[in-house]
C-alpha cells in the first residue's frame, strides 16, 4: 500500500464539499461522490443485464427438467446450464457487489472514490471476461458446467475469461480498500465506520481470499488447456475450486446481510440493538468461513473423516453462529424501531404495521425468511459430514442454494435496487403497483423452486441431469416435485422479467426526482408522543423476535434430526 | 443508524434477549459439532474417504480380473459378478456406463472399489439415495453392507458429458 501514500490525496486536494466532485442527495442529505455514483450505476446496469441473461437460461432449464415439458435438446441443456451458472452466480452477483462496495466506501464515510482509472480498469476487465465466457459457452466450446471439473476441458478462452473477471473484481476490491485508507487518512469521518461499511469490508476481505483461490486453480487449468503444462489432479482441483466456489457465496452472505441492515434502516429507521454483536458476527464470517469448500468434498475419496468433520463445522460452526446472530439482530432492530415508534400491540403488532407496501422492505423480509428458514437450515444439514451421503449431487443441493443465493442474496439485491435507482439514477419508479408485487412473485416463485428441488432430491433425483427417465426408477412423486419446481420457476422468472422491465423502464422513462426527495415507497411513521431510543435500555423488548427465532430453532432441530434418522435407514457404509 | 457513524462508546457486551439467543445458538452449534464425531464412532454410515492412487489402466485390469474370476451371468451384454462375502468388488465408472453389474448378498460386508477411467462420475445408489464421488486416479473404497434385498440402480450424478443421463448401472442383492 506504500505507493498510495505518495499519490496526491484526492480528499485533501478537493474537499468533499467541492460541488464539482460531489452532490448532495435530495432525499437523505448525504454527500454523494459523483465518480462513485457513475461506477455504481455502470456496475449495477451490467449486473442487471447478466441477471436477465441468467433468467432466460433459468426458465429454459426448469422447463427441461420438468419432464412433462422437456424443452431443450441434450447438448443445449448442458450449454444453457453452464451459461445459467456463470451469469447468475458469478456475473450478476459480482457486478452488483462491486456497486455495493463503491457505495459502502464512499457515501457513508463522506469520502471520494480513490480512483476513477482503477474503477475503469476493473469494470473493463470484468466486462471483457464476462463477454468472453458467454461467447465461448454459446459457441458450444465450453459445455463443462460452472464447476468445469477436470478432466472435463473447455476452450482456453473460458478459463481466461473467468480469470479476467476475477482479477477485475480484485482490482475493484483494491479500489474499495484504497478508498477506505484515504478516507481514514484524510479523516473524512470520526471514530468507527458505519455498520454497512463494516459489513462490506468483511465481504471484501473474504472476496480477496476467495479470488486468490480462483487464481490458484484457474491459472494452471488455463495453462493445461493451452497444452503448456500437465493436467492438475482432479481432487486438488475440486478442493481449490470450491475455495472459490463456496467461499464466494460467503461474500454474498456478507453483502446481503449488510443490505438487510441498510434496508431495515431506510424503511423503518432500525439501528443495531448492539453494534458489538453485529460487528462481532461479521468478524466470525471472516475468521471461520474459509474452509467451507469442505462441504463439497464430504463423500470424496482421498480426504479423511477427521479433515471432513473439522472443516464441515469450521472448527465449531462459528460461521453458522454468525448467521444465527444476524438472524436475531436484524428482526430485533426492526422490532425495537417499530415499538419505539408506538407499534406495541401484542407480540406481532410491529409486524402487521410494518411498511409492507414498500417493495424494498417486502423483498428484504422475504430474503431474511427464505435465506434463514430454507437456505440456512438445509445448508447446515446437508453440509453435515455423514448426512451428505444422502444428499450429495442430488437436487437437494440445488434446492438449498436456490434458497440462499436466489431467495436470499438476489432478492436482497433486487430489494435494494428500489432505492438505488431513485437515489442514484434520480428517477422515480414507473408502475409502482407492479413494483410492490414484484418481490412477492419472485420470492414466492423461488420458494416453490427450492421446495420442489429439495423434495425431488430427497427422492434421489440427481442435479445436472438432462433426463431422468433413462434410469426408469423415478415415480409420480418425483415428477410432481419437478413440476412444482417448473411452476415456481415460471412465477420467479415472471418476477425477474418484471424487475428488469421496471429497472430499464424507470431509467429511461421514470419521472426525474432531482431537486426533491424520491417518491416514498412507504416508511414506518412514528406515532405522536413516542421517542426514538426510548427502548435503548430494555434488553427484553424484542418479544416477537424471540418468538420467531424460537420457532426457527425448533424447525432447525426437527429437520436436522429427521435427516440423521433418514441416514440411519440406509445401508451401513464406511 | 446502520448508515451513520456509531456512537463513540459502541463497544458493549450483549445483554438480555440478545445474550440469551447467542447462548442458545452457541449451544446448538456445539450439539451439531458433537454429532459428527459421535456418529463417526457410533453410527453406521460414514464416508471416510479411504482411497489409493491408481492408474485408470491398472484399475481396468483389476476389474477385468475380478469379473473373470467372479462372473455368474450376463445382463444386457454386461457381465454380472458376484464377489465372495467379505471380499473385494470392483466397479468402473466410464462414459457412459457402470461396469460390471454386481451381485451381493444381504447382510454380508464387501469392500467396493470405485474408480473412473475418464471423467469424474457420481455413484448414486437408488432408491436408497446413497451418493459418493468417483474420480479418475483414485481407488475409492467403500466398506458396504447391503441390508435390503432387491434390484438397485446406480445413477451417475456428476456431469460427464452428453450421455451423462444414460449412465445407469445395477447392483442386485439376494
Amino acid at each position: 500500500m506504500s505507493y498510495i501514500a505518495t499519490l496526491p490525496a484526492p480528499g485533501a486536494l478537493n474537499p468533499p464539499s467541492t460541488p464539482a466532485l460531489t452532490r448532495r442527495c435530495d432525499t437523505t442529505g448525504l454527500a454523494i461522490c459523483l465518480a462513485a455514483e457513475k461506477f455504481i450505476k455502470l456496475n449495477a446496469v451490467a449486473a442487471v443485464v447478466f441477471l436477465l441473461l441468467g433468467g432466460i437460461a433459468a426458465i429454459l432449464l426448469a422447463l427441461t427438467r420438468w419432464q412433462m415439458v422437456h424443452l431443450l435438446r441434450v447438448d443445449w441443456f448442458y450449454r444453457v446450464l453452464t451459461f445459467h451458472g456463470l451469469n447468475m452466480l458469478i456475473f450478476w452477483i459480482l457486478f452488483f457487489e462491486v456497486a455495493v462496495l463503491y457505495f459502502a466506501c464512499t457515501v457513508p464515510l463522506k469520502s471520494r472514490l480513490y480512483s476513477k482509472k482503477v474503477a475503469w480498469v476493473s469494470f473493463g476487465m470484468m466486462l471483457t471476461g464476462a463477454v468472453m465466457v458467454n461467447t465461448v459457452i454459446l459457441q458450444g466450446k465450453a459445455d463443462v458446467l460452472l464447476t468445469s471439473y477436470l478432466p472435463l476441458l473447455a476452450h482456453p478462452a473460458f478459463y481466461l475469461g473467468i480469470i479476467l473477471v476475477a482479477v477485475g473484481t480484485l482490482v475493484g476490491v483494491f479500489n474499495f480498500f484504497a478508498t477506505l485508507y484515504v478516507a481514514k487518512r484524510d479523516r473524512t469521518y470520526e471514530g468507527s465506520m458505519p455498520l454497512v461499511t463494516f459489513g462490506a469490508t468483511a465481504a471484501a476481505i473474504i472476496a480477496v481470499v476467495t479470488l486468490l483461490h480462483g487464481a490458484i486453480v484457474m491459472i494452471p487449468t488455463f495453462t493445461y488447456s493451452m497444452g503448456w503444462t500437465a493436467q492438475p489432479d482432479p481432487m486438488w482441483y475440486r478442493m481449490i475450486w470450491w475455495g472459490l466456489g463456496h467461499q464466494s457465496q460467503q461474500v454474498n452472505v456478507c453483502a446481503m446481510v449488510s443490505i438487510w441492515y441498510l434496508i431495515a434502516n431506510l424503511s423503518t429507521g432500525a439501528k443495531p440493538v448492539n453494534e458489538t454483536v453485529c460487528r462481532g458476527a461479521f468478524v466470525l464470517y471472516i475468521l471461520f468461513i474459509n474452509l467451507a469448500s469442505a462441504h463439497h468434498l464430504l463423500v470424496d475419496p482421498g480426504v479423511g473423516s477427521a479433515w471432513k468433520i473439522w472443516n464441515t463445522s469450521y472448527a465449531m460452526y462459528l460461521a453458522v453462529l454468525a448467521s444465527m446472530i444476524h438472524g436475531f439482530t436484524v428482526p430485533a432492530a426492526v422490532e425495537i424501531a417499530m415499538r419505539e415508534k408506538g407499534y406495541v400491540k401484542g407480540l406481532f403488532g410491529w409486524v402487521t404495521s410494518a411498511p409492507w407496501r414498500n417493495p424494498a422492505f417486502a423483498g428484504f423480509v422475504l430474503s431474511v425468511l427464505i435465506f434463514g428458514f430454507i437456505g440456512g437450515i438445509t445448508g447446515v444439514t446437508l453440509g453435515t459430514q455423514q448426512i451428505n451421503i444422502i444428499a450429495h449431487n442430488t437436487l437437494r443441493i440445488t434446492g438449498h442454494f436456490h434458497a440462499t443465493v436466489v431467495g436470499g442474496t438476489t432478492l436482497a439485491f433486487m430489494a435494494l435496487t428500489y432505492y438505488v435507482i431513485p437515489l442514484f439514477f434520480r428517477r422515480d419508479f414507473i408502475w409502482r403497483g407492479v413494483a410492490r408485487a414484484q418481490p412477492w412473485l419472485f420470492g414466492g416463485g423461488i420458494l416453490l423452486v427450492s421446495i420442489g428441488m429439495s423434495f425431488a432430491g430427497s427422492l434421489g433425483v440427481p442435479r445436472r441431469s438432462h433426463d431422468i427417465e433413462s434410469a426408469g426408477i423415478y415415480g409420480p412423486a418425483a415428477h410432481l416435485f419437478l413440476g412444482l419446481m417448473g411452476v415456481g420457476a415460471i412465477i420467479a422468472v415472471i418476477g425477474l422479467l418484471l424487475f428488469v422491465v421496471l429497472c430499464v423502464g424507470t431509467i429511461l422513462f421514470g419521472e426525474k426526482n432531482a431537486g426533491r426527495p424520491m417518491a416514498d415507497w412507504g416508511t414506518a411513521k412514528a406515532m405522536v408522543g413516542t421517542r426514538a431510543g426510548s427502548l435503548a435500555e430494555d434488553h427484553w423488548a424484542m418479544k416477537g423476535t424471540m418468538a420467531l427465532t424460537g420457532v426457527f430453532l425448533a424447525c432447525f432441530a426437527v429437520y436436522y434430526f429427521a435427516n440423521w434418522k433418514a441416514l440411519a435407514d440406509v445401508w451401513p457404509v464406511r | 443508524m446502520s448508515l451513520a457513524l456509531p456512537d463513540r462508546d459502541w463497544y458493549k457486551a450483549p445483554a438480555g434477549a440478545e445474550k440469551l439467543w447467542i447462548g442458545l445458538a452457541l449451544l446448538w452449534c456445539f450439539v451439531m459439532s458433537v454429532m459428527m464425531p459421535f456418529w463417526h464412532f457410533r453410527g453406521k454410515q460414514n464416508s471416510r474417504g479411504e482411497a489409493y492412487a491408481v492408474q485408470p489402466a491398472a484399475f481396468l485390469a483389476r476389474t477385468e480380473q475380478f469379473v473373470a474370476a467372479n462372473k455368474v451371468g450376463e445382463r444386457n451384454g454386461i457381465p454380472i459378478a458376484e464377489p465372495a462375502p467379505g471380499g473385494d468388488a470392483y466397479l468402473i465408472g466410464r462414459m457412459w456406463a457402470w461396469y460390471p453389474v454386481l451381485k451381493l448378498r444381504q447382510g454380508e460386508t464387501y469392500r467396493l472399489h470405485l474408480s473412473s477411467l475418464d471423467l469424474q462420475h457420481g455413484f448414486s445408489l437408488q432408491p436408497l439415495n446413497m451418493n459418493f464421488q468417483v474420480l479418475p486416479g483414485y481407488d475409492h473404497v467403500l466398506t458396504l453392507t447391503p441390508t435390503s434385498k432387491g434390484e438397485f440402480t446406480i445413477v451417475c450424478n456428476e456431469f460427464c458429458g452428453i450421455g451423462h443421463d444414460k449412465m445407469i448401472g445395477k447392483i442386485l442383492v439376494e
